[in-house]
């Protein structure tokens, strides 16, 4: 069959994501690390057998990883020799398609009839992959090699069969090895239930007919989202973002984001952004470009997502800028922090362009914390990652949600139950963090607070967060939210990181503790314009304190009730003042 | 216990359906309006409907939708909540996720507000010991506040329950003497799951429906007694077996799902009766379709279930999938052009275009009257349907011109997309997990499921169909004749190699007891009580589990470990060697098995003696792009054993089954169709 019509198009489309789907999942339930089984960071989709372009992704993986693949696949087919049925290739090169080196790739193709039809590939983010740090976070890094085990396009499977000279190479050079082969085969595993599914679909419609579809499902995602820019006035649109530190040199490093709309296309440049900065907050161009990726897919995303969605995004590659990190530069913030600075530069930008379409800057860090020790009760080394989210942005419609997730995650937390089972640390805390909010007639959602402390041995914790220096930003007149804090207590004496929201190296003994808070979105639109009604509601809720609603909503209460009058007055003043 | 009749009763959103099986073996059937602003009346008037004499009743049973439709329209109770310092937002901040992987515009409110939220000190560690004794005084305090804040029901959740319950318990009791109406939940009585928010949810959907549950069924029964029924109401739970409304309040959540569960019930009882092994059940109704998946006869039951964003309801429920997809789903293009079926619905009011009250947008319903699938003047409850013509006439110019289609084609072209996503639903509930469904029947029930069926079965290479007598009835049947359930779990979240035999057998034993002991407060009567076993295990490390069945109270460590092993490796196609495995917690399901429904009684009477004497007229019906003049018949003169070819239609009073061109159907003595699907 040739001619291809709608329904049958309709039916592939959701066969593909099946496909992909069925891998997100297997993948989780085999896994045995909690980063995968928990918090869900990993992603699978199909590639293009010629350029790696992609098919499908399924709809339970990490947004980040949609742009990335395409480039780690694409890394994979200019190196692969000899492809056989059965080979699964790994590779982490940040440089060739990827993020940071925890962020582990498997590359296997999918033959039909003989001929190599696509690739399936997944990624998984590895709880350790060597390096200075346990866990990977490194805050200080001034090269690739103190990050961990660089692994280019090798085979580690070999027609089906594990090869265990590369896997022991592998786990040579990684913390608490033992459990990573399930890990290694879960992540096999889900490739090969992909392969069986695509299978059935190829069987079913016939290889010519998938093809056709897979081309025909390119064209439509690039003609729906060019209608959706199509919305946005012809223009030149700039934001901007900061990322507090390198880690090494206490100084901002800023984003500056250009965008130019013309036709259905939008444009892309960052000139004006920070030059290449010693410490890991570099992104390597494969991220940056998946950042502008998915934050035009967040403000769209309605539009499915292949290779032809990103069609009308045109990017110039920064080069000579710390968001075109070339060898040796340090990349462990890059996935997660560098991302959705990114991300903010071009909701930042937009906002102004579309602002009904938009929501103020979420919280926008994944406020990754990493606790490598030893538990002297059960005799084992651990390394044990906490990530947080924070307050989403006010929009037109809405407040922000609370503790959302990364803007460039779908990632659960880890319970509290589950961290404190499996290591010596004892939660004391884990609350909504009042007052976080940026404010607005929307306001933001709210951030989280949580203090942890080390019950048993010792340790040594790392963390790599942002927006320590300045909130996520408000939009259409709203304010920032509240900045990240985090609070380390060692032996009775409390400090603040120097760069605020990223250390390394913390000596915890028994009986020390980390508090962290992180941020809460900003506020969209004129506080003073916020419904009395819906403040009345949040100080009974205990959001914010009386004396915040006065100064910063500009609405005072009378015995727990809005006083009408009262408020009026306070908003026509302090609007004439301020 | 005297014989009498069983009656099983159905809300759906439009009808409340009812059946009646008398003790002769007759069947009685009623179908009354839902009422849904008291829907105990709906009952009341389908039982004077149906005729029934309630002092000859041997029981009633109910399935209802009345938690989870509370829940989803949040129509719950005023809840309070009691927890461990430091905690009280664990039930607001969720696991930290957001509503859709794309979009940051959401929003997600808790079942119970910030300012009923509310902590005393008490503190246990993971292994259970305390490090901070619960503060009795603080537990007082709170609870009058609470009370002052005009709560109704009460939730006591503390960190690690699970694994000791000592300050849960404490708090519980200390708050049965100060809490009248005796609205409380424990957490740790409701799910013995190791993560706070999951078992707080559950914890939370139990006490928001627990009084609205209690009234409804209150109300209903003393309508019933008033009317002279003397016995207790059943009611069905999510796990797929009934329980007395009596006992049924204190663990409200298990009625979530009761409306699906029923439906699939039936399912299985129909399966076993006709010798089926493996079948899918797929439930098509007026909004959505469940699918779930039976095997040897017995319904899987998941304890994973989402109710909606951020409500996960981790309780035993009968493995359902569903979506938005039944008769009344609209059919719309999207923005790239491509044609979408549901999942928004045109619901009972306007309805689909064929209802003629006002419904402008085209539905599966529409599209199966265009086919020629649904006769116009024998929709239920329609007086003046507009013609086949001007129903094709409207999806032409409403979807049809944009897509290159006239009205017959825009109609097939709905067709295939509805049975795609629900195809796709049938394959989340087999494929995904591992099935072949090549290796099942399709059970096909629901007002609207047999149009589909044949169809669907094709799709996904399913080699059979069968569609039960009674298809629009067939969740009220699942009522009538569900067994009793209990289920028991307890979590013992150590590595296998650390038990011993001995107090593995202990757990069961124990748990066989308070299973007795629970259907003997049912009241009912039973033929026998069975019991069934599994073991939730995991390789040490993991933190997702697998549920292994064990055959008998028996097990051992040894016997655990390799049903382990084998489960494992036909799940993820792996086998792991050298890591430890835990056995994460124990289950019984006592189940007290009631009378065989006498299911031929609702196959009619056959009353043609041959195939032509069924056949009440001819009629042009679309199948594969092109007309096809297919015979009509009389499903309840369809002779015993009669066989026949498609295409043919076959029509009821509750449904109408499509018969694809090629396939051959027979009509056994249950009065099922079984239809032989050709490849």
């Amino acid at each position: 069959m040739s001619e291809l019509d709608p329904v049958t198009l309709a039916v592939i489309e959701s066969g593909l994501i099946q496909v992909c789907n069925e891998m997100d999942l297997a993948f989780v339930r085999a896994a045995f690390s909690p980063v995968i089984s928990e918090t869900l960071d990993r992603s699978d989709g199909i590639y293009a057998a010629g350029d790696g372009a992609l098919i499908a992704q399924g709809e339970l993986g990490l947004p980040i990883f949609v742009g990335t693949m395409q480039d780690s696949t694409a890394a994979v087919i200019a190196r692969a020799k000899e492809i056989r049925e059965g080979d699964i290739f790994i590779v982490n090169d940040p440089y060739m398609g990827g993020t940071h080196l925890m962020d582990v790739r498997f590359v296997m193709p999918y033959f039909h009839g003989g001929k190599l039809f696509a690739w399936l590939a997944n990624t998984g983010h590895w709880p350790d992959i060597g390096g200075m740090v346990p866990g990977g976070f490194s805050a200080n890094a001034t090269e690739v090699e103190q990050e961990g085990l660089r692994l280019p396009p090798v085979k580690l499977f070999k027609a089906g069969v594990l090869d265990e000279e590369i896997l022991a190479i592998i786990l040579s050079n990684i913390r608490i090895a033992g459990q990573r082969i399930g890990d290694i085969q879960a992540q096999a595993a889900a490739l090969h239930v992909g392969a069986r599914r695509l299978g059935a679909l190829i069987g079913r419609y016939g290889a010519a007919t998938v093809e056709a579809a897979i081309a025909e499902l390119r064209r439509r995602a690039a003609r729906q989202m060019r209608a959706c820019i199509t919305t946005i006035p012809d223009g030149i649109y700039r934001g901007r973002a900061i990322v507090d530190s390198d880690g090494v040199v206490n100084e901002p490093l800023v984003i500056e984001m250009t965008i130019t709309k013309r036709d259905g296309d939008l444009y892309f440049d960052m000139a004006g952004t920070s030059p290449p900065c010693q410490g890991p907050m570099n992104s390597v161009i494969a991220t940056t470009r998946s950042s502008i990726y998915l934050a035009i897919k967040h403000v769209f995303p309605e539009v499915p997502i292949n290779a032809g969605t990103f069609e009308p995004l045109h990017i110039k590659d920064p080069v000579g800028t710390f968001l075109y990190a070339e060898y040796p530069r340090p990349v462990s913030g890059c996935a997660a922090e560098v991302s959705q600075r990114i991300a903010e530069a071009v909701f930042d930008a937009l906002a102004l362009a579309i602002p009904e379409r938009l929501f103020a800057a979420p919280a926008g860090t994944s406020g990754n914390l990493a606790l490598g020790g030893h538990d002297p009760k059960r005799n084992r080394s651990y390394v044990m990652y906490v990530i947080s989210g924070g307050g989403y942005g006010g929009s037109m419609s809405l407040d922000g949600l609370s503790n959302g997730c990364s803007t460039i995650g779908i990632s659960k937390t880890t319970p509290i139950e589950v961290f404190e089972q499996r290591y010596p640390v004892l939660f004391e805390e884990y609350a909504l963090r009042e007052g976080s909010c940026g404010t607005g007639r929307q306001r933001g959602g709210f951030g989280v607070r949580y203090r942890l402390r080390l019950r048993e041995g010792s340790a040594r914790a790392s963390m790599v967060m942002d927006h320590g220096r300045v909130g996520p930003n408000g939009a259409a007149g709203g304010a920032t939210g509240a900045v990240t804090t985090i609070q380390i207590e060692q032996r009775g004496e409390v400090y603040r990181p120097a760069h605020l929201s990223k250390d390394q190296g913390i000596e915890l003994e028994a009986g020390d503790a980390i508090t962290v808070e992180t941020p809460g979105g900003g506020g969209f639109g004129d506080p003073f314009a916020r419904d009395p009604a819906l403040i009345e509601q949040d100080i009974r809720r205990g959001y914010y304190t009386p004396a915040d609603a006065a100064e910063r909503f500009g609405v005072v209460l009378a015995e727990d009730r809005v006083d009408v009058v009262g408020s009026a007055l306070l908003r026509r003043n302090g609007r004439a003042t301020g | 216990m005297t014989e009498g009749s069983i009656i099983g009763v159905d809300i759906g959103g439009t009808f409340t359906d009812l059946v009646v099986l008398d003790a002769s073996g007759a069947l009685r059937i009623a179908k009354v309006p839902t009422t849904p602003e008291n829907r105990a009346e709906g009952v009341l008037s389908a039982l004077e409907a149906g005729g029934v004499a309630l002092g000859e009743v041997a029981s009633i049973s109910h399935g209802t939708t009345a938690t989870t439709n509370a829940i989803i329209e949040r129509k719950i109770a005023r809840v309070g909540l009691i927890t461990t310092q430091g905690f009280r937002d664990v039930l607001e901040l969720g696991r930290r996720t957001r509503p859709k992987p794309y979009g940051l515009i959401g929003s997600f409110e808790p079942l119970i507000p910030r300012e009923l939220r509310l902590e005393v000190p008490e503190r246990m560690a993971a292994d259970g010991s305390v490090i901070t004794p619960l503060d009795e005084s603080a537990v007082r305090a709170a609870i009058d506040r609470l009370r002052a804040l005009g709560c109704e029901a009460l939730v006591i959740h503390f960190l690690h329950s699970y694994r000791n319950p000592m300050h849960e318990r404490r708090a519980a009791e200390i708050a049965a003497a100060m809490w009248p109406e005796g609205y409380i939940t424990a957490g740790h009585e409701i799910s013995s799951e190791f993560r706070e928010y999951e078992r707080g949810v559950a914890a939370s959907v139990n006490a928001a429906v627990q009084p609205i549950l209690d009234r409804y069924v209150g109300r209903l029964q003393s309508g019933l007694e008033a009317r002279g029924f003397a016995r207790d109401l059943l009611i069905m739970q999510g796990n797929g077996g009934s329980i007395a409304a009596r006992q049924v309040v204190r663990h409200a959540i298990n009625t979530v799902m009761s409306g699906p569960a029923s439906g699939v019930m039936a399912a299985a009882a129909i399966a076993r009766a006709t010798g089926l092994e493996r079948i899918i059940t797929y439930d098509m109704g007026g909004t959505s379709t469940d699918v779930g998946l039976v095997e040897g006869g017995v319904p899987a039951v998941s304890t994973e279930l989402e109710l909606e964003y951020a409500m996960p309801v981790h309780v035993p429920m009968v493995d359902v999938h569903s979506i938005g997809a039944g008769g009344g789903s609209i059919a719309w293009i999207d923005r790239a052009g491509l044609l979408r079926v549901g999942p928004e619905s045109a619901g009972a009011m306007p309805g689909p275009i064929a209802y003629g009250k006002g419904g402008t947008r085209p539905t599966i319903t529409d599209a199966n009257l265009v086919l020629g699938r649904l006769d116009p003047a024998r929709l239920l409850a329609v007086k003046a349907p507009p013609s086949r013509e001007a129903i094709a006439e409207r999806l032409e110019a409403a979807l049809g011109r944009t897509l290159g289609l006239d009205g017959d084609a825009t109609a097939s072209a709905i067709i295939r997309i509805a049975n795609d996503r629900m195809a796709g639903a049938i394959r989340m509930i087999s494929l995904a997990r591992g099935h072949d469904p090549r290796d099942f029947t399709l059970l096909a029930f629901g007002g609207a499921g047999p149009l589909h069926a044949v169809a669907l079965a094709r799709e996904l290479s399913i080699p059979r169909v069968l569609i039960p007598a009674r298809p629009g009835l067939t969740n009220a049947l699942g009522c009538a004749i569900a067994d009793l359930r209990h289920d028991f779990v307890t979590t013992l979240n150590a590595p296998l190699a650390s038990l011993d035999d001995t107090r593995l057998r202990a757990v069961l034993t124990e748990q066989i007891t308070a299973g007795r002991a629970a259907i003997a407060r049912d009241n009912v009567a039973v033929e026998s009580v069975e019991f069934r076993f599994a073991a939730d295990m995991q390789f040490d490390g993991q933190t997702h589990i697998l549920t292994v069945a064990l055959p008998s109270t028996e097990a051992g460590v040894d016997s655990l470990h390799a049903a382990f092993a084998i489960a494992y490796r036909e799940r993820f196609a792996v086998e792991l060697q050298g890591i430890g495995v835990n056995l994460v917690a124990l289950k019984t399901a006592a189940i007290g098995r009631r009378a065989a429904p006498p299911l031929h009684a609702l196959a009619g009477d056959g009353s043609a003696s041959t195939l032509d004497g069924a056949l009440v007229a001819t009629r042009p019906v679309w199948f594969d792009g092109g007309w096809r003049e297919a015979p009509i018949y009389e499903r309840t003169k369809l002779p015993v054993n009669a066989v026949f070819e498609g295409p043919a239609l076959v029509l009821q009073f509750d449904a109408t089954s499509v018969i694809e061109p090629g396939n051959r159907v027979r009509r056994d003595t249950l009065g099922n169709l079984i239809v032989e699907v050709a490849p």
